[in-house]
């Protein structure tokens, strides 16, 4: 085990897997000179040269196409598009090629591809650079989407990735860059599809991915102190395929669920958690399933709206104590409550 | 250097509104020396106040007093009043978002920019835009856009509709070399080409995106000889001169006044970083030396002084006059207050629509109904 940041764990990951595998290499824009606009890829053009670090010119969906293309004749491109607002110029190259080439010609090629991509918000970029759009790749049969909030994982799920034989979006965050945890030494991959239940409780079942469960283990620990409450965690790691059964057990637990998502509300992918346990646990549920998300507007860049915008760790308190409330279960500490 | 299929620079038309404008005085007036003299010194007045005015914004980025992403026009002021001037105020302006020098210099208040700059309701966005995202439409300024290209399919259009509706103004769209490798630029260029639509696309050429070159970018380096592959007359002139600039960007404008797009590369230099927080490092000392000695405001002052039209003296005057004057905007912006968060919905859609979304992040669909009393102790 080492502790090190969320960055750190994807860098030294990258590297690993170059020096592994010479099929796997690396494209996108700023990512050799510059680093990285993110600094994940920093020193790796010095290390591995040109050829496998592969700077590109600003045409996200020429590059993007392009390592689909690489990756239909076995080579293992990791693409990094700089923040996932920009991916939308690629859309039609992940969405109607990446996602489609395995079935469209009855398994006869395999695209195995990771496109790495920050989504985050809450930096003042405004309208167009402050999207969590990673619901647009769920959406998509034949699309992987991970997404690890912790450096742990961000290692385990970049090694599954990239050893993986379909397309990956695999969602970093900018908040969680800077983010510190333990990191296994050994390379073990995780298994694509899965969500880890990082906290056990019994009070109610708090679900979200990327850096909202990273939130909701903040939340959970602020609460066990304030509220003696005990809620259980759900990181649901992968947004496709999803894991249903562990989100179904826990609720069927603790009758209860907060799903806290960065995008918007409507359609987004709490939606589909919140139907995933109105389906699979409504007989269990005590309250109704409550989602804390983006407010649905175009993100303003003054600051008091962009706040007013952004779910806080206060909305997601409010969200968990109106829903125990609404059940009538005891929360506060003992003579506290009236 | 132009290219020159299809050139054909018709005489430009006298303008349908002949404001007193530094552009329509220095269409009408040219000729004469005087005018080309005070339009020097107007254009120095203008690359100083540019120059400032990004100084100013730089130091309230630092004091967090401006937040997100903010790229100077530092090196750039040459070419961007060289362009302006040769606008009439009828005209259209798109541009990216390195466009704080353009809405200045397309004359709109100093305060009102800084105030967008940070995120106040008196800014020229009212606060909802930021660095990346100026917009006056008494100034027919339609907008930075934060997506690199994001803007060039967007003029292409407003110059289909000056067309449709034949009237006699024209579209400016600004974009930076690294811009001229994504796809919409090729898409728009043909578009423009084949309709015949009256628009000037204008390269600010400063060598760089971000930290690639335009040589590693760009299979054609010459960035201006793309406009062959769609018979668009195009040419490439030194932005480090404002009336060279100008005089390239008026015989382009009159060519798209004419009914044919045209295509102006307009060589700079990025003094700094791609933006405020980057150090620039990848660039070597040699090379930083050599851009520092191409800074458009040294030459041009030389030239002026050399030629006797300024004085040195009159050179701190007018340096003095720009800072003040950007010192100004920095305190009006400062004491504009921020939008109200009630103002939060105001902007999603341009009518009232029936279930729209006026949710707060913590706010559930519907009310949960309260607990009944007796039964709280489950
Ligand atoms: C579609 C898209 N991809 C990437 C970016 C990130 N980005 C912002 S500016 C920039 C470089 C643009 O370079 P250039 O066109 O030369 O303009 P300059 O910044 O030099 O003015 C990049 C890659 C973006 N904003 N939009
Ligand atoms: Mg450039």
């Amino acid at each position: 085990m080492s502790i090190m940041t969320y960055r750190q764990a994807l860098h030294d990951t990258l590297r690993s897997e170059m020096h592994r595998d010479p099929d796997v290499f690396l494209m996108g824009e700023e990512i050799g000179l510059f680093d990285g606009a993110y600094k994940i890829t920093a020193g790796m053009l010095d290390e591995f040269g040109e050829k496998r670090v592969r700077d590109t010119a600003i045409a996200e969906e020429g590059f993007t196409g392009a390592a689909i293309g690489a990756a239909m004749l076995g080579l293992r491109p990791v693409v990094e598009i700089m923040t996932i607002n920009f991916s939308l110029l690629a859309l039609d190259q992940i969405v109607n090629h990446a996602a489609k080439i395995y079935g469209m010609f009855g398994g006869q090629a395999r695209v195995p591809l990771v496109i790495r991509t920050p989504g985050g918000g809450g930096q003042q970029l405004g309208a167009t650079h402050s999207q969590n759009i990673e619901l647009f790749y769920a959406f998509v049969p034949g699309m992987k989407v991970l997404a690890p909030s912790t450096p742990a994982d961000a290692k385990s799920m970049m090694l599954a990735a990239i050893r993986d034989d379909d397309p990956v979006l695999f969602l970093e965050n900018l908040s969680l860059y800077n983010t510190k945890g333990e990191v296994p030494d050994d390379d073990i991959p995780a298994e694509i599809g899965k969500a880890a239940v990082t906290r056990r409780g019994s009070d109610i079942t708090l679900i979200g991915y990327s850096r909202m469960a990273y939130v909701a283990a903040q939340v959970a620990e602020q609460l066990a102190e304030s509220d003696w409450l005990d809620i259980e965690v759900i990181d649901l790691r992968s947004l496709r395929p999803l894991d249903r059964e562990t989100i179904v057990e826990s609720v069927k637990k603790t009758h209860a669920a907060v799903i806290i998502e960065d995008d918007w509300l409507t359609y987004g992918i709490g939606a589909e958690i919140a139907a995933t346990i109105s389906d699979g646990a409504f007989d269990y549920l005590d309250a109704p399933v409550r989602r804390v998300a983006m407010a649905e507007v175009p993100m303003p860049y003054s600051k008091p709206l962009e706040t007013a915008a952004l779910p806080s760790t206060d909305d997601v308190i409010h969200a968990i104590r109106q829903t125990l409330d609404a059940v009538g279960r005891r929360r506060y500490p003992m003579g506290e409550k009236s | 250097m132009s290219t020159g299929q299809r050139t054909t620079v018709a005489p430009p038309k006298p303008g349908a509104h002949q404001t007193n404008t530094l552009a329509v005085a220095a269409e009408h007036l040219a000729s004469t020396d005087t005018a080309a003299e005070k339009r020097s010194t107007d254009f120095y007045r203008q690359m100083v106040f540019i120059r400032r005015f990004e100084e100013r914004a730089a130091r309230a980025y630092t004091q967090a007093l401006i937040g997100g992403y903010c790229h100077l026009n530092l090196g750039e002021e040459a070419a961007v009043v060289g362009l302006m001037a040769a606008l009439r105020p009828t005209d259209y302006l798109f541009t990216n978002y390195r466009e704080h020098g353009y809405a200045l210099t397309r004359g709109i208040d100093p305060n009102r920019v800084m105030a967008e700059l940070f995120g106040r309701s008196d800014g020229v966005s009212k606060g909802w835009g930021g660095s990346m995202h100026m917009f006056d439409l008494e100034k027919r300024m339609l907008g930075g856009y934060g997506i690199v290209g994001g803007q060039i399919p967007l003029a292409t259009g407003a110059a289909l509709a000056i067309d449709y509706r034949g009237v006699d103004e024209i579209v400016m769209c600004t974009m930076g070399d690294g811009t001229t490798n994504i796809g919409a630029f090729h898409e728009s260029l043909n578009i423009a080409a084949l309709w015949d639509l009256p628009i000037v696309y204008v390269v600010i050429n400063n060598r760089l995106g971000m930290a690639t070159t335009v040589d590693k970018s760009s299979a054609e380096p010459e960035l201006y000889k793309r406009a062959s592959s769609y018979r668009m007359a195009a040419e490439r002139v030194d932005g480090l001169d404002p009336v060279a600039v100008f005089e390239a960007a008026q015989r382009a404008a009159a060519t798209a006044r004419s009914g044919k797009p045209f295509l102006l590369e307009v060589m700079t230099e990025r003094l700094r970083g791609h933006s405020v927080v980057d150090p620039g490092k990848y660039r070597g000392a040699e090379e930083i030396a050599l851009t520092q000695e191409r800074d458009p405001l040294v030459t041009f002052a030389a030239h002026l002084v050399d030629t006797g039209l300024l004085t040195e003296h009159e050179i701190t005057a007018i340096n003095d006059d720009a800072v003040s004057r950007a010192t100004a905007a920095a305190v009006f912006a400062e004491a504009s207050p921020f939008p109200d968060v009630s103002t939060l919905f105001d902007y999603t859609y341009a009518t009232p629509v029936a279930n729209d979304s006026h949710r707060l992040p913590g706010q559930p669909l519907f009310e949960p109904a309260p607990f009944p009393e007796q039964e709280a102790t489950r």
